[in-house]
């Protein structure tokens, strides 16, 4: 496989493509990344602003939204959100960051251009197969931001899609907008699985001479494992969601009751996937942190292997515990218990690698350098995150938070907190080796605090108000009396919540005025040792001059006895021969 | 948090507190306790010239402690939880009063048995979402739903349960004091899901009785 994937890589190497096989059609995987992460970004600009007309209605309910008076009727009435819009908006929100800025990002774009350089090869196993699976993400997105655009308007059900409130367009009155909800996703899922196997298939066959399985970086195993669990998990959502269309559109009945369906099979259905998928969105996360924090405390990871273990243990019980989404939904109570108990064992290996990512830190000699800072608040707040969690995992106290505004907290500390914090580490430390170039440290910063500061403004408040019993997804919280001590927070969360998206116009410029503008980069800015630092900045086409065989772990700094303080996996020589 | 929590007028809601209590407790420690690790952490290892990191892979007899640690914790927490969960989902008490809730987009219909005690008779009596009850007895709730799943949550009763259309789902609470609480639906049902809202009226028992009296005179 080595030998005809380098001689795969030379073809290439020495005659330039065109501007539409470089650019637009690209089989490298590096381009496909960046594809990918760009593509992400943008989606991540429609998410965030849909979220933050959310927040305005909930802060001032029924008020025109400021800058909004064009917006043409239905959608709005000069700038005041009606009800039906309301839900397309907090439905659509949550929809485009699962799965099309989170995922995307996290495993279209940083898998793709982490996997074939950290592991030694010259491309995906399948580029062909990797090139058509940006393009039919790309039209799954063009797919789903489109229904906003058909008579009805976009999906307004819930990014749960609850049947049969999805399953008949007359309880939403949306009608092709939904078709398309359930469109998108089922191309997106065949642009995932061809994404998924691509992966699995080059970790499994096309790592370099010396890089065993144990000798992986972490952020590499957690892309391994969640390709696995995107490969299982959304085939079963596809199928789920063509009986969705079926009893839409074909008169079948999985789902309506007054035909036979059955409501909670759909829950059943969709948290299969559901849960899962929530592992799907923090591991690389998780994987992303473990290698930065490594890097910039100049220590081997604490329990390597305890790492990679929690992580193949989550991957397990993951598919264990889908029923703690429904303890309200009329399920048998005593199925309520196992789930319980499953779902109190899956945050063990949570716990353990906390306390891993904080014996990395004991001892260490610690930069603060940006990608540093955002590893460091990933922790922090996945730490909120995970024990917020163990709130919902209490059955009984989840029969008075479940479905409030706590949920909403839970969800954000763990997909922002946790995933998105990893998403900008990720950026700002493999940005050198993406774009040639440095992102500027002082903007970096500056964005940092700023999303740190007004992410918890935002999203802190919402376990108070949901310890109110505000519920999620009401349009107008000034309709309930017990809700009006509570306004208040509505206030400082959208506050927040404006804060927060300023501040990512620092990253957006940040990040485009580097890429062109940027202090050059040096091949190793970091010092680290894995294997994408040893290719040349930006890497060619193919990768590696030649293909580095792997001598060691990848988190061997600090070796007593060395002169540097840092021991790539690449140099030869004794070294320390095993990762422990 | 905690102040934040509505009055509690239900029988069991003392127990779900007091589960809810304990674990913000138990992750507050743990909160303040991987925090300050941190930030000190953070401050005590900051690279410093002349210091070298330490160089460890790990500490078997630290890691086997700190998953052992949280295993016997949430073990426990699901222990307690499953006798509170017993209490309140796995069977419902010598029923006092029976009452019939059907959502519908975007109501309560609460159906009243009436005299005979029998459901689908003459003497029904259907009100929109206003649900009476006596206090100090035990109601209970038998929910269904008329078109897409709404969710009877009444913050101050804690009690929430999702109404699945097709099959009826019992529930049950005994409240402890009178007066009228709000009673709001906790699952989107569509564009009417705010603001679709009921009220518990809990009556003391001659009011109920004088309810009763008004409602199905002799």
């Amino acid at each position: 496989m080595s030998e005809a994937a380098a001689a795969h890589g030379h073809e290439h190497e020495h005659h330039e493509g065109g501007f539409v096989s470089t650019y637009l059609f690209s089989m490298d995987h590096k381009m496909i990344g960046k594809q990918f992460l760009l593509l992400s970004l943008f989606m991540m600009i429609i998410g965030g602003v849909l979220a933050l007309m959310v927040r305005w209605q909930l802060a001032y309910p029924e008020e025109p939204v400021p800058g909004m008076a064009w917006v043409p009727e239905p959608y709005l009435y000069e700038g005041i959100i009606p009800p039906e819009t309301y839900n397309m908006l907090f439905t659509m929100h949550a929809t485009i960051m699962i799965f099309f800025v989170v995922i995307p990002i996290l495993v279209g774009a940083f898998g793709n251009f982490l996997i074939p350089l950290m592991i030694g090869t010259r491309d995906m196993a399948f580029p062909v197969l990797n090139m058509l699976s940006f393009w039919i993400a790309a039209l799954a997105g063009v797919i789903m931001v489109s229904s906003f655009f058909v008579e009805g308007g976009a999906s307004a059900g819930g990014w749960t899609a609850y049947a049969p409130l999805s399953a008949a367009e007359v309880y939403t009155g949306v009608g092709l907008g939904q078709d398309l909800w359930i469109i998108s996703l089922v191309v997106l899922g065949i642009s995932s699985m061809m994404g998924s196997i691509n992966y699995i298939t080059t970790i499994i066959n096309m790592r370099a001479p010396g890089m065993t399985m144990f000798r992986m970086p972490l952020v590499i195993w957690s892309l391994f494992i969640t390709a696995i669990l995107l490969l299982l998990a959304l085939p079963e959502l596809t199928a789920a969601m063509a009986m969705l269309l079926f009893d839409r559109r074909f008169g079948t009945s999985f789902f309506l009751p007054e035909t036979g369906g059955e409501p909670i099979l759909w829950q059943h259905l969709f948290w299969f996937f559901g849960h899962p998928e929530v592992y799907i969105l923090i591991l690389p996360g998780m994987g992303v942190a473990s290698e930065i924090l490594a890097v910039f405390s100049r220590k081997p990871i604490f329990g390597y292997r305890a790492m990679a273990m929690a992580m193949i243990a989550i991957a397990f019980l993951g598919w264990v515990v889908w029923g703690h989404h429904m303890f309200q939904s009329g399920m048998n109570p005593t199925m309520g218990m196992a789930f319980m108990t499953t779902t109190m064992v899956i945050a063990v290996p949570s716990a353990i690698k906390t306390f891993n990512w904080l014996g990395t830190l004991w001892g260490g000699s610690i930069t603060f350098q940006t990608p540093m800072l955002h590893a460091l608040a990933f922790v922090s707040m996945f730490v909120i995150g995970g024990l917020s969690g163990i709130f919902m995992a209490a059955t009984p106290v989840d029969i008075f938070i479940h479905d409030t505004y706590f949920i909403v907290g839970h969800i954000h500390y763990v997909v922002f907190g946790g995933s998105v914090f990893a998403i900008f580490g990720a950026v700002s430390y493999w940005f050198p080796k993406m774009y040639g170039r440095m992102m500027n440290e002082t903007l970096g910063k500056i964005h940092f605090f700023g999303t740190l500061i007004f992410f918890n403004i935002t999203f802190f408040p919402m376990h108070i108000i949901g310890v109110g019993g505000h519920m999620r997804r009401i349009y107008n919280p000034l309709q309930y009396e017990f809700l009006e001590p509570l306004q208040h927070w509505n206030e400082i969360m959208t506050i927040g919540a404006i804060g927060l998206g300023l501040f990512q116009i620092v990253f957006a410029v940040n990040f485009f005025y580097s890429m062109f503008a940027g202090e050059k980069a040096p091949q190793n800015p970091w010092n680290a040792n894995t294997l994408e630092w040893e290719a040349p900045t930006p890497p060619p086409h193919g990768n590696f001059v030649e293909i580095p065989t792997v001598y060691r772990g990848p988190y061997e700094y600090s070796v007593p006895g060395e002169k540097e303080d840092w021991l790539p996996q690449a140099q030869p020589g004794a070294g320390v021969a095993a990762a422990h | 948090m905690l102040p934040w929590l509505p009055e509690n007028i239900s029988t069991y809601g003392g127990d779900i507190d007091y589960l809810f209590k304990l674990i913000f407790v138990i992750t507050t420690i743990v909160f303040f306790a991987v925090q300050i690790a941190l930030v000190v952490f953070l401050f005590k290892y900051r690279a410093q010239p002349g210091r070298k990191a330490t160089y460890t892979h790990g500490n078997n007899v630290l890691e086997i402690g700190w998953t052992i640690a949280p295993s016997i914790i949430l073990v426990f927490l699901a222990v307690m939880s499953r006798a509170t969960w017993d209490e309140i989902r796995a069977e419902i008490p010598p029923v006092d009063v029976t009452v019939r809730v059907n959502a519908k987009q975007f109501n309560w219909d609460i159906i009243y048995p009436g005299p005979d005690g029998m459901f689908e008779t003459e003497d029904d009596l259907t009100i929109e979402n206003e649900l009476n009850v006596p206090v100090d007895k035990v109601v209970k709730l038998e929910l269904t739903s008329k078109d897409v799943i709404h969710s009877f949550f009444i913050p101050v009763m804690r009690f929430k349960q999702d109404m699945m259309p097709g099959r009826q789902i019992d529930g049950w609470f005994k409240a402890t004091k009178t007066g009228e609480f709000e009673i709001p639906c906790a699952e989107l049902c569509g564009f009417g899901h705010s603001g679709m809202l009921g009220y518990l009226k809990v009556h003391s028992a001659q009011d109920y009785a004088a309810w009763v009296a008004k409602r199905w005179p002799q």
